[in-house]
C-alpha cells in the first residue's frame, strides 16, 4: 500500500469524497481513513525512502525513522478521536477540512527534504482556517484571517529560509540544520511561530478558543506539535531552546489564572506544555529528546480530551465562560469524569499519562545541570495542576451552581472522550509501551519511591494552596473580561498607530495644499493688480501714446546700432 | 439544603461535605509529607533531599502564582467587548 501514497495522503486524498458520502456510511468512512493511516504507518519498513525528481530537484516524499513514527501514531489517534468527537455534526466543510488538515501534518512528519516540508506546512495552516471560520461568526472571521496570516508568514519565512540554506549548502536536506547562518535562522523563526514561541505565541490563544467546537479539537493536536517534531527533527541540543521553553513554562499560567474563556485557558495551558517539549528539545540528550516525543504523544491525548470536554460544556449550554458556569457535575457526569481524567492527565499525577513524560524532562534538566530552568519547570508544573487540573473542573462543573441544567454530551462525543481517558490512563499505568515507541531505547523507572512522593507532594500541595486562596477570598473570581496579551499589539497598537500615521499624514497634506493654494492666489492677485483692465498695464493705451512709445523704441534700437 | 428544606440529593451540597473533602485533602497532605521520613532520598539536588521540599515549594508557588497574578489582572484586565 505504501507504494502508492505516502503517509497522510490517504487522509488527504480520502477527504475529498466525503462530500459524496451520506449518513452511516459517510460516518464509517471518515472513521476508517484514520485507522487505514495508522495501519501503513505501522507497516512502514524503518529503512523506507521515497524520493522523486520534480524540476531537477531531489523531493524525499517519504524518510521513515522513529522520530517521525511516534509523532504519525499519535496524529492519526489525535484524527480519529477528532472525527469521532465530531460525529454528530452534518459541516462537510468541517470535516473535509479536518481531515486535510490532520492528513497534510502526518505528511510532513515524514517528508525528507525542506520543499515537500514547506508545502505541507502551508497546506495545514489553509485546511486548518476552515476550523475556526466554520463557526460562522464575526468574531471567528476576524480570528480566522489573523490566524492566516501568521501562519502562512510562518510558511513564507520557512521558504525564505529554505532558498537561503540551499543557497548556503547545495542541500535541501530536512535533518538537523543548527543555528549556523541566516538561511537556518528564518527556518527556526518560523517552526518558532508555529510552536508558539514566547512573544510568537499569540494566534494561538487569539485563534483557538473562536474555532468551533470540535475544530478545537483537531487544532489542539496537530499545528503545534508538528512545530515541535520540526524543532526536534531541525535543532535539537540547540542551547538558546533551554530558556525559550522554561519562559514558555511559566508565563502563560499567570494568564490562565485570570481568564474566563476556559477554552482560552485551555490554550495558555497548552502553550506551557509545549515550553516543556521545548526544553526537552534544547537540552538536546537521548533522555531530554526521549521525553519530548513522550510528552508531545501524552499531550496530544490529553489536552484533546480537556478540549473535549470544554467544547461538551460550550454545545450544551452555549458559554464557557467560567463567570457563567458551575455546578455542571448534575447535568453531565460523564463529562465531568473525562475532563478530571484529563486534568490529572495534565497535571502528571501518577498512574497518569503526564507523570511518565514529563519527568523526562526534567529528570533531564536536573542531569544536565539546568538548575534554574529545572525550577522553573517545577514552578510551572504546580501552576498547571492549578489551573488546568483545578480551576477548569471546578469553575466549569463545580464551585457555586449556576442554575444550568442540560443534557449530557452526545454519544459520540462521550465515546470520544472515554477512548481519550482510557488512553490517558492506560498510558500512565504502562508506560512501557509508549517507551518502546521512543527515538532512543530508555532506561528510566518514572515510579520510584521518592518521584511518586515528590510529585505528590507537589501536587497536593499546591491543591492545598488553592483551597487556601479560595477560603480566605484571595482567589480572584472569574470576570467577565478580556486580558490584554501580545495580540494587542496587532488588533490594537497597530492598527491606531496607522490611524495615527495616516491622520497625520492627511493633516500634513491639507496643510501643503492650504499653502499652495493661497500662494498661488497672492500670485494671481499680483497679476491682476497690474494687468486687469483697472491696472496700470491693463489700461487701453489712447494711439497717441501707441505712437510715441513706438517711436522711442525705435529710436533706442536706432541708437544701439551705430554703438 | 435545597429550597424547599429537604436535604440535596447531591452528596456535595449537603452540609459538612466540602469540610470533610478539605480534612480528607488535609490528613493526605500530612501522609504525604511523614512519607519524607520513612525512606532515604536521592534527589539530585541537595534541596530536594530536605524533607517536604516538594511540598513547600508547590505551596509556595500557587500562592505567589495566583497573587501576582492578581496584581497582573489590574493592568491587563479590559471589557468583553474592548476588541469589537
Amino acid at each position: 500500500m505504501i507504494d502508492l501514497v505516502p503517509p497522510g495522503a490517504v487522509m488527504v486524498l480520502g477527504a475529498l469524497l466525503v462530500p459524496l458520502l451520506r449518513g452511516r456510511v459517510r460516518q464509517a468512512y471518515m472513521l476508517a481513513l484514520p485507522v487505514l493511516g495508522f495501519v501503513q504507518v505501522v507497516m512502514l519498513p524503518s529503512t523506507f525512502v521515497w524520493s522523486i525528481q520534480m524540476f531537477g530537484y531531489d523531493l524525499t516524499l517519504v524518510r521513515v525513522d522513529e522520530l517521525s513514527r511516534v509523532f504519525a501514531y499519535v496524529f492519526h489517534i489525535a484524527a480519529f478521536l477528532s472525527v469521532l468527537y465530531a460525529l454528530h455534526i452534518k459541516d462537510n466543510v468541517q470535516f473535509v477540512s479536518g481531515l486535510i488538515y490532520a492528513g497534510a501534518a502526518i505528511s510532513a512528519l515524514f517528508v525528507g527534504d525542506l520543499i515537500s516540508l514547506f508545502i505541507c506546512w502551508e497546506l495545514t495552516a489553509i485546511a486548518s482556517l476552515f476550523q475556526i471560520w466554520a463557526r460562522r461568526t464575526e468574531g471567528a472571521y476576524r480570528a480566522g484571517l489573523r490566524y492566516l496570516i501568521i501562519q502562512v508568514g510562518s510558511g513564507v519565512l520557512l521558504l525564505a529560509g529554505t532558498i537561503l540554506h540551499y543557497a548556503d549548502t547545495g542541500s535541501l536536506e530536512f535533518q538537523e540544520l543548527g543555528l549556523v547562518s541566516t538561511g537556518t535562522a528564518l527556518i527556526f523563526l518560523a517552526f518558532g511561530i508555529k510552536a508558539a514561541f514566547p512573544l510568537l505565541h499569540g494566534w494561538l490563544q487569539d485563534a483557538y478558543p473562536e474555532a468551533t467546537v470540535t475544530g478545537t479539537v483537531f487544532l489542539s493536536a496537530f499545528t503545534t506539535k508538528l512545530a515541535i517534531y520540526a524543532l526536534a527533527r531541525g535543532f535539537p541540543g540547540t542551547e538558546i531552546l533551554v530558556p525559550i521553553g522554561a519562559l514558555m513554562t511559566a508565563f502563560p499560567i499567570f494568564y490562565a489564572v485570570i481568564e474566563n474563556d476556559l477554552r482560552r485557558v485551555l490554550a495558555y495551558s497548552l502553550n506551557n506544555q509545549l515550553g516543556f517539549m521545548v526544553v526537552g528539545i534544547g537540552i538536546g540528550t537521548e533522555m531530554s529528546l526521549n521525553g519530548t516525543a513522550a510528552h508531545a504523544f501524552a499531550h496530544v491525548i490529553y489536552k484533546g480530551l480537556l478540549f473535549m470536554s470544554m467544547g461538551a460544556v460550550l454545545y450544551r449550554t452555549g458559554t464557557i465562560k467560567g463567570s457563567e458556569l458551575g455546578g455542571l457535575y448534575k447535568s453531565m457526569p460523564w463529562t465531568t469524569t473525562f475532563c478530571i481524567i484529563g486534568a490529572a492527565s495534565i497535571s502528571a499525577f501518577p498512574l497518569f499519562s503526564g507523570f511518565i513524560s514529563k519527568s523526562l524532562i526534567l529528570t533531564a534538566a536536573a542531569e544536565n545541570h539546568y538548575t534554574l530552568t529545572f525550577l522553573v519547570l517545577l514552578f510551572a508544573s504546580a501552576g498547571v495542576f492549578h489551573h488546568s487540573g483545578i480551576k477548569i473542573p471546578y469553575f466549569a462543573f463545580f464551585a457555586h451552581d449556576s442554575g444550568i441544567r442540560c443534557e449530557e454530551a452526545p454519544r459520540n462525543m462521550l465515546i470520544a472522550m472515554g477512548c481519550a481517558a482510557f488512553l490517558c490512563i492506560a498510558l500512565g499505568v504502562a508506560p512501557g509501551y509508549l517507551y518502546a515507541l521512543l527515538p532512543y531505547p530508555v532506561e528510566y523507572d518514572p515510579y520510584t519511591t521518592s518521584h511518586v512522593v515528590n510529585q505528590l507532594q507537589l501536587l497536593l500541595f499546591s491543591a492545598g494552596a488553592f483551597v487556601f486562596l479560595q477560603k480566605t477570598g484571595l482567589y480572584p473570581p472569574e470576570l467577565k473580561s478580556v486580558n490584554l496579551d501580545i495580540d494587542w499589539l496587532y488588533r490594537k497598537a497597530l492598527p491606531a498607530l496607522v490611524q495615527k500615521v495616516a491622520g497625520g499624514a492627511g493633516r500634513l497634506k491639507g496643510r501643503i495644499q492650504a499653502r499652495s493654494l493661497a500662494g498661488i492666489e497672492r500670485t494671481v492677485r499680483y497679476v491682476r493688480g497690474h494687468h486687469a483692465p483697472t491696472g496700470a498695464l491693463g489700461d487701453p493705451w489712447s494711439i497717441g501714446a501707441t505712437a510715441l512709445w513706438a517711436a522711442l523704441l525705435l529710436v533706442a534700437y536706432l541708437g544701439m546700432a551705430y554703438l | 439544603m435545597t429550597e424547599d428544606g429537604k436535604p440535596s440529593s447531591y452528596w456535595l451540597e449537603r452540609p459538612g461535605s466540602v469540610g470533610k473533602i478539605i480534612r480528607a485533602l488535609i490528613g493526605v497532605c500530612v501522609a504525604v509529607v511523614a512519607a519524607d521520613f520513612f525512606y532515604e532520598k536521592h534527589g539530585h539536588y541537595s534541596w530536594e533531599n530536605f524533607p517536604g521540599f516538594y511540598a513547600l515549594f508547590g505551596f509556595v508557588s500557587c500562592v505567589a502564582l495566583v497573587i501576582a497574578a492578581t496584581q497582573l489582572r489590574k493592568i491587563l484586565k479590559r471589557d468583553e467587548d474592548y476588541y469589537d
